[in-house]
């Protein structure tokens, strides 16, 4: 799909796709006839619960799983609850999966209307965390979290996703709405919008400053855009959260500026659908409709033994099942043909440095990658800043031995924050 | 949300850029395939019986070692042939057969394979090799002796064994040689390391496709130039100036295709250039002040002793704490 040149002496640019091609095809989904919402929390089964199988659910209800949530989500349909089961996620996180058959009549939901009566934070935490976007205001509820600068990101982190940038198009008015919004129910002032290079002109008029990033993949990570944009470095094993910077995604901020002005929960969310021949294709469609549907609907065929990513290609995941819903968060669809798999070799490292030229923060990868093959995890902590990497996965896209680096590097992290947990309980 | 089809999971990234070490090793065989094809034509069919003798044997030693070691084929890599390729080309066509074998299973085996194959080497292979023999039979990599009984239309004086003996000679031996005529080939030495111009081209050509670093070749000739020039500012009578150390000997088979061995050089920017300069400095030194004739055989080795060291010097990772 995206290959080396053929010369080599020019670096691979692998640039952010403009989204400008990929937006004549944009497509409008119909409501599916089933919905499901993953809920990052437990779900309580005893009497008290409050959600069973059965409940008639209407479209822009909250979804609560346990008597003390932790998280919820908003149902983009009408109808009854058909399941509710629960769902392991990527990387061991735990989620309760709630499916929703379609009663065919679409009824509103009307808490939001009287909540959205007066903006606040914690009406906004309460009802607008599982929009598109997943705009994260719970980040704000707990006291003295320091955030001082707000950067609304209209470029998207991966590369070939193009799907912020199709909201900072489409949807400016709601953006409009939703910084000032932000700004009043935050109280923070200094926010800033970050637009690709190429798009810096013409947004002026949404109430923020613009500030251009790079349109190279990965300037537009957040801690690349802090770095490159704000001019603060954030230390490893910091958040930019803790660094003072709370990052939202357009389509967050868009769709909170809907929601105050329409009183409506919107459920809409884009799309970036990555196609097997390399095309790529925007899509609007609602929360918790399966990626089967998504598919068909594109006449995408998807096969045994082919990928399918949640996200894009350098840092999304590969998911197990095509009946996996459309969450908040999902930006885009992958789909890779079996033939189109690269596999990775148990080569060794040849030396040749293409990954310490590739990387975006200086980690020396070449001496990095054999300290954790040999498993000496302490080391390349200490030694070779794995703790600096950002996880952009262009080392093992540049590999020429194809060694797995970015999951000898996850696998490295985890190892060691399983031991130190364990110490931790020993002590 | 059990799905009916068995779909392929792994970790990001999923895409990959297409380069792999077959490529590479590959294009590096073509690149320094004119060269040698020229030394071929130039030295006749024993040229041919030792270039072949040298692809083949290191092929051979390199399936032996794969066996013995009980680890997956390496020869379709391409990287034993390349080892046996680029060790002929720096020999004497003349060079007996089984000198020739015994090189190979030394490159191979001590110089590639003990320390854990391709990637692993702390020595460049070939160098190793040409190193030990030149301690153990001086007289087989003499080119004047081994080439004696050909008929040379130009002059078959060694030039850095000429260079040299400076001194020696009548003045103005060194003059003989024009760079337009070295560069053309036209010197006694080995294989494929006399023809000065299509070494050039093919490290040109790796350069663009980005196999190796133009930083490693470049530092190295200016290494090799700057300190010539030295030499021959302070004593023109004895030491030659830089047309000869640039190119004649391994000073370019050394630089663009010896020196820049992957597992054995730096990554780093300031490192490699480090590395280069060092290269081409004792190779000049050893020419001039040291006991051997051509110097680049022992200045690559020692700066591959070096790159580690060298390979420390590296931009601070950003977001690093203390």
């Amino acid at each position: 799909m995206k290959g080396k040149s053929f010369f080599g002496l020019i670096k691979p640019q692998i640039v952010y796709p403009s989204t400008a091609t990929a937006a004549s095809d944009f497509k409008r989904m119909p409501a599916p006839n089933r919905a499901t919402f993953l809920i990052r929390d437990d779900w309580d089964k005893t009497d008290k619960a409050p959600l069973k199988v059965g409940d008639v659910i209407k479209t822009g209800q909250k979804l609560i799983v346990s008597v003390d949530p932790s998280a919820y989500a908003v149902s983009s349909i009408t109808g009854t609850v058909s399941d509710i089961s629960p769902f392991s996620g990527d990387s061991g996180q735990n989620f309760t999966a709630v499916t929703i058959d379609a009663s065919g009549e679409e009824t509103p939901d009307n808490s939001w209307e009287a909540a959205a009566e007066q903006a606040t934070l914690e009406t906004a935490a309460e009802y607008l965390d599982a929009l598109p976007g997943a705009p994260g205001l719970a980040r704000f509820l707990k006291s003295e979290h320091g955030i001082h600068t707000l950067v609304v990101l209209c470029a998207d982190k991966d590369m070939l996703v193009g799907t912020q940038q199709h909201v900072l198009t489409s949807q400016s008015e709601a953006l409009k709405s939703g910084i000032r919004i932000l700004k009043e129910i935050t109280g923070i002032d200094q926010l800033f919008l970050a637009v690709p290079k190429d798009r810096v002109q013409g947004y002026g008029s949404l109430g923020a400053e613009v500030k251009a990033i790079d349109q190279k993949y990965p300037s537009a990570r957040p801690r690349l855009v802090m770095k490159d944009v704000l001019g603060t470095v954030v230390p490893m094993g910091k958040t930019t959260e803790e660094m003072g910077v709370a990052f939202f995604s357009a389509e967050a901020v868009a769709a909170i500026g809907t929601a105050y002005e329409t009183k409506k929960l919107p459920t809409k969310k884009t799309l970036t659908i990555i196609r097997k021949d390399g095309r790529r294709s925007l899509l609007e469609t609602d929360l918790g409709t399966p990626i089967q549907k998504v598919l068909a609907t594109l006449g995408e065929t998807l096969n045994e033994k082919d990928r399918l990513i949640l996200g894009g290609p350098m840092t999304g995941s590969a998911i197990y099942s095509d009946l996996h819903p459309v969450c908040p968060d999902t930006d885009a669809i992958m789909v890779q043909d079996h033939s189109d798999i690269s596999f990775v070799s148990d080569a060794d490292c040849i030396n040749c440095g293409e990954c310490v030229r590739a990387c975006p923060v200086n980690i020396p990868v070449n001496m990095l990658v054999r300290f954790l093959a040999a498993g000496s995890y302490e080391d390349a902590a200490n030694l070779y800043d794995l703790y600096t990497c950002i996880e952009c996965g262009l080392c093992t896209y540049v590999c020429i031995s194809k060694i797995p680096i970015a999951q000898y590097i996850r696998l490295g992290k985890h190892e060691l924050d399983r031991a130190k947990a364990a110490e931790e309980t020993n002590d | 949300m059990i799905s009916q089809k068995k779909l392929i999971v792994s970790h990001a990234p999923f895409l990959h850029c297409g380069a792999g070490i077959t490529e590479r090793n590959y294009n590096i065989l073509l690149a320094a395939l004119p060269a040698a094809l020229v030394g071929i034509l130039r030295f006749g069919i024993p040229a041919l019986g030792v270039v072949s003798l040298a692809i083949a044997s290191a092929i051979g030693w390199e399936y032996l070692f794969n066996r013995m070691a009980k680890r997956s084929i390496s020869v379709g890599d391409g990287n034993a042939a390349l080892i046996g390729l680029l060790f002929a080309m720096v020999l004497p066509a003349t060079m007996p057969w089984w000198a020739v074998i015994v090189g190979t299973l030394i490159a191979i085996f001590i110089g590639k394979q003990i320390f854990g194959g391709l990637g692993s080497n702390p020595f460049n292979p070939v160098m190793l090799s040409i190193a030990i023999l030149m301690v153990s039979w001086p007289a087989l990599l003499d080119f004047d002796g081994m080439l004696v009984n050909y008929d040379f239309s130009f002059d078959a004086m060694y030039p850095l064994k000429v260079a040299k003996h400076m001194a020696d000679l009548s003045p103005g031996a060194i003059d003989r040689y024009t760079a337009w005529n070295l560069l053309l080939g036209n010197q006694v030495g080995g294989i494929g390391a006399t023809c000065g111009l299509l070494i050039i081209l093919g490290g040109i050509y790796l350069i663009l496709r980005g196999f190796i670093r133009w930083e490693i070749p470049v530092s190295f000739l200016v290494g090799v130039g700057l300190t010539a020039v030295c030499f021959n500012m302070a004593d023109a009578n004895n030491y030659a100036g830089p047309a000869i150390h640039l190119l004649s000997g391994y000073t370019l088979i050394g630089a663009f295709f010896l020196a820049t061995d992957d597992a054995s050089s730096p990554v780093n920017t300031i490192p490699m250039l480090l590395y280069g300069l060092l290269g081409g400095f004792m190779t000049v030194m050893i020419r001039n002040i040291g006991a051997y004739v051509d110097g680049v055989v022992f200045a690559i080795l020692l700066i591959n002793l070096a790159n580690p060291l060298l390979d420390k010097i590296r931009p601070r990772a950003i977001g690093k704490v203390a």
